[in-house]
């Protein structure tokens, strides 16, 4: 049987936050229980606003934190058990990330030879000449000609810089690549061809994509599987086509209807939610989305729901549960 | 495919360019290394150029005025001082005693500070802490009286007086790599760099400092020209550079009393003060827009 | 009679390189209550368009145009204290960054009831209860404590919220929105967006909003102006421009989206929008556009029903495709 090349099991992280001089500290719970497969050759999105905590997961998944809680494993090496130096080292070439902003991934003190070489320098043995070959073919797998080389990162555009990012990301040849919301800072047309691109690159090289966004048509359009979370917590977990065919949870609900869609009916309904995103440090008791769902009940107030299955997806939901809404509602 | 070194050779050859490109762009940036390039040379043939020995008395010309004043002498150009000493071989000669007592002590502060400053900035916590409390306390004192208290200690001389001088422009280079450390650490970059396993030694020199290198050059060639001018200021109080040492500040100390009956020997050592300090002052400022890879258009 | 008429519109700015012209030959006109977006990607020229009609450009931009009326009064033959009157109180613009667009070392009600008493006199004090009210007329709950909050307190939905109630404060006539939603998150920009149709609804006001966000001007806007590196290339109602756009980079640019995608990739435009030092021949989008022909490369195309192109897309009738075609066709 195939091994999942990521395998997450309640991952969680929290900050401890000073609020005062001889006040003990809070706590910010910025991820509170993900749990998820991920496979070779498969993208994994995860949807959600700012606040949600899916630039904390990108920063587990990529170990450069470390969870408070939860089991981690890559490549099927279990995180929590390593402790040995070399290990944690060959951990670190399978997962790479691509940043947001184009602008500030790259160092500009640096050449873009240098910058493609630095992983190299770092990683392996390899001498000059070799090093330089490799960044070559690197580059030239992303669209970028050999007199690139040397320049430096002001030089170029915001979608060259951005297949520089994942070239360098690529140049350790790595089976999980972390992309926070890669295209985001992009225009559609650059993003168009950012997007063409890391879908060629993953069929070639079977990369496991965890893609991070919160452009809903691209991850329409690139995802595998979908996870959608809201104040560091999931709320539903599903293929890409049940996702938006059939969402689930309220959360999801109201994420669709608020997308806008150049194929749109201008009447259509909205679901409109009030208010904001609370505080991570002073979130609401029982299911986090409460003060904002139409479909509270008392349960939802007082504890937190678990992710189970309904129908194709995976929901934390008292309201699916209790069969308040939903395919399976109660007629009343 | 192109030979690596005949690659890069070329392409140095073409950075000197831009370089120079965007130095030359500031016509006072110029001048000022005209000026500082006068006076490197000036310093480095001292001996050959000066008329006179800095050292050699000649009793019977003390105090004579410049050349073009009456009673002046050509071979005498700027004059003489009480002893009758050459004011313009003196000052040729001091010229190397000042670059050489900038160079000290920016070396000496620069690395000195830019090391504390990244080891605060990176490591934080009670590090960076102590670091800063003991610059705080060292930039509470007035740099002057603390140079002066560590060259009473030391003892005078215009060694003592540099590396005093170098302790209390620290902390300014502490704070400024500090800072920049400090913004430069959340950037993505260094998180790519952290991802593809560079060790705390490699993200603090390679990726980070590049980065604060520009408010550091200018802090430094400002130091450059402080650090001349303390120098002299300690000669002046008489606890630098010893006389008969030809050093600009010791002139003016040694010449105080003549300040109004002969105006030339303090003066002339001044004016070359004003001059070099000018003149790297200008230069920090073209060197620092032509190196910012951000302000360049290609 | 419009209530916004811009004739010719061009703006150049000197650089390091010889002159850039960012703005070319730009003509809009704008009725009164209604709502027009202006779309293009960066280099388009969108927003330094709208900050030249507001006299917001560095002194490095040269504007010219043949006509710029507002509201009947020739804006071009002002002088600017002239123009300050008008800017700011029957024109106003928000930007794009919420969090940096406000003073951060001001309140709220300081930087509101600054703007009243700019333009209409009078002690700061008197005008609190107006902005109590403009607060809550964009929707900020318990309006009178959040006068004395700082921007730093607030998040981003509202400080945006704080910025349109300080641009409507004087019911401007015409209100210009440069991407006043791409900083925010899905649900808060559908709020923002449907607040801002509903102020323009109830004031009477005119919108222009500046966006790159095709999604956004569908679900939005009643007539679209297309940009491209300064050139204005299509100006439709937007319900015909996105069932049968008359242009091919307008074309292109809906092909682009995930939503149209057909297959596994998209239908991405090759190359680059043109920077200063390669500005093509002929018309601008040739070297992109996958029905070129020789005459495109050749001279600059006249505009046609409000399309700037020799060969516009008839609604069914497309010319042939050029070798240059584009490469996913699956």
């Amino acid at each position: 049987m195939i091994q999942p090349i990521v395998k997450a099991r309640d991952l969680q992280k929290h900050y401890p936050v000073k609020s005062g001089f001889l006040k003990p500290s809070q706590n910010l719970r910025a991820l509170a229980g993900v749990s998820f497969d991920l496979y070779a050759g498969q993208t994994l999105a995860v949807v959600g606003e700012s606040g949600c905590g899916k630039s904390t997961l990108a920063r587990l998944l990529a170990m450069i934190e470390e969870p408070t809680s939860g089991r981690l494993s890559i490549d099927g090496v279990d995180l929590t058990e390593v402790n040995n130096k070399s290990l944690s080292k060959g951990l670190r070439q399978k997962v790479q990330m691509v940043f947001q902003d184009p602008f500030g991934s790259l160092n500009p003190r640096h050449k873009i030879g240098d910058i493609l070489q630095e992983p190299l320098v770092i990683n392996t043995g390899l001498n000059a000449s070799e090093r330089r070959q490799k960044a070559l073919e690197m580059m030239s797998l992303v669209g970028l000609r050999e007199e690139h080389f040397q320049r430096y990162p002001h030089m170029f555009s915001g979608g060259q810089r951005q297949r520089i990012a994942i070239a360098r990301a690529l140049i350790l040849k790595p089976k999980v690549v972390v992309l926070d919301e890669p295209v985001s800072a992009l225009d559609v047309s650059i993003q168009a061809q950012v997007i063409n691109l890391l879908i060629e690159l993953q069929q070639e090289l079977s990369l496991a994509y965890v893609f991070i966004s919160h452009d809903l048509s691209v991850v329409r359009h690139i995802a595998d599987e979908v996870l959608v979370m809201y104040l560091g917590r999931p709320v539903e977990h599903s293929s890409k086509e049940v996702l938006f065919s059939n969402p689930q949870h309220p959360y999801t609900q109201a994420l669709l209807s608020a997308t806008p869609q150049v194929a749109t009916q201008r009447d259509r309904q909205r679901i409109k939610l009030k208010g904001e995103m609370p505080s991570p440090i002073d979130p609401p008791s029982g299911c986090v989305f409460n003060p904002r769902c139409q479909y509270a009940n008392q349960d939802c107030l007082t504890t937190p729901p678990v992710m189970e299955l309904y129908n194709e997806s995976r929901v934390a939901c008292w309201a699916l549960k209790q069969r308040r809404i939903g395919d399976e509602k109660l007629a009343n | 495919m192109k030979n690596p070194t005949v690659v890069s050779k070329s392409l140095r050859v073409q950075q000197w360019r831009e370089f120079w490109f965007y130095f030359s762009a500031s016509k006072t940036a110029v001048a000022g290394l005209i000026f500082l390039i006068g006076v490197v040379l000036m310093a480095l043939f001292a001996d050959v150029i000066s008329p006179h020995e800095p050292a050699e008395q000649y009793r019977q010309f003390a105090k004579v005025p410049p050349a073009w004043k009456d009673g002046g002498q050509i071979q005498f150009l700027l004059g003489t001082d009480y002893a009758g000493r050459d004011m313009w071989s003196r000052i040729i000669h001091g010229s190397r005693l000042s670059l050489l007592a900038g160079c000290v002590v920016v070396v000496l502060s620069l690395s000195i500070g830019v090391l504390l400053g990244l080891v605060a900035g990176y490591r934080g916590g009670w590090l960076d802490s102590l670091i800063m409390r003991v610059m705080d306390t060292i930039m509470a004192v007035p740099g002057l009286l603390m140079a002066l208290v560590f060259v009473a200690i030391l003892g005078p001389g215009l060694l003592n007086a540099m590396v005093a001088i170098a302790i209390t422009y620290t902390p300014s280079f502490v704070r400024l790599t500090r800072a920049s450390t400090l913004t430069e650490l959340n950037r993505d970059y260094v998180t790519a760099s952290k991802m593809a396993g560079a060790r705390p030694m490699r993200l603090m020199f390679i990726s980070i400092l590049p980065n604060c290198m520009a408010p550091l050059i200018v802090q430094g060639t400002l130091s450059f020209s402080t650090a001349i001018l303390d120098t002299a200021a300690l000669g002046f109080l008489g606890m630098g550079a010893q006389a008969p040492m030809p050093e600009w500040g010791t002139l003016i100390a040694e010449n105080r009393d003549l300040m109004l009956s002969a105006p030339w020997t303090v003066t002339f050592p001044g004016i070359a003060i004003l001059l070099a300090v000018l003149a790297i002052n200008l230069v920090g400022d073209g060197l620092r827009d032509a190196l910012d890879p951000k302000l360049k258009r290609s | 009679m419009p209530l916004l008429e811009i004739v010719n519109l061009t703006v150049d700015f000197a650089t390091d390189n010889g002159s850039f012209r960012a703005v070319d030959s730009i003509d809009l006109s704008i009725d009164e209550r209604e709502i027009v977006a202006i779309v293009g990607e960066s280099g388009s020229g969108k927003s330094v368009a709208m900050l030249a009609l507001m006299g917001l450009l560095p002194w490095t931009a040269t504007v010219s145009a043949d006509c710029i009326r507002f509201d009947g009064q020739d804006l071009l033959g002002m002088n600017d204290k002239q123009r300050r009157k008008i800017i700011g109180k029957d024109i106003s613009m928000i930007f794009q960054e919420p969090m940096t667009s406000l003073n951060p070392c001001f309140t709220i009600g300081y930087q509101l009831t600054e703007v009243l008493c700019q333009h209409f006199g009078g002690r700061r004090r008197s005008y609190n209860n107006r902005a109590v009210e403009l607060l809550q007329q964009v929707g900020i709950p318990a309006a009178e404590t959040r006068l004395n909050a700082y921007p730093h307190q607030l998040s981003g939905g509202m400080c945006q919220r704080v910025m349109i109630a300080m641009m409507i404060a004087c019911q401007p006539k015409l209100l210009i929105a440069d991407e006043p939603t791409t900083a925010l998150d899905v649900t808060i920009q559908a709020q923002i967006l449907e607040l801002l149709v509903e102020l323009q609804q109830n004031n009477n006001m005119a919108l222009v909003l500046i966006t790159h966000d095709m999604a956004v001007v569908a679900e939005t806007a009643e007539r679209v102006v297309v940009l491209y590196a300064g050139w204005q290339v299509e100006q439709r109602s937007a319900l015909d421009l996105f069932s049968n756009p008359r242009h091919p980079y307008t074309e292109a640019l809906l092909n682009a989206l995930p939503e149209r995608a057909q297959g596994k990739l998209l239908n991405a435009i090759p190359g680059v929008v043109p920077g200063q030092l390669d500005r093509p021949k002929g018309c601008i989008f040739n070297p992109r556009c996958c029905y070129v022909q020789d005459l495109c490369r050749q001279q600059l195309p006249e505009r046609q029903e409000g399309v700037l192109c020799h060969y516009p897309l008839e609604l069914d009738l497309k010319p042939s495709r050029s070798s240059q075609d584009m490469v996913t066709d699956s």
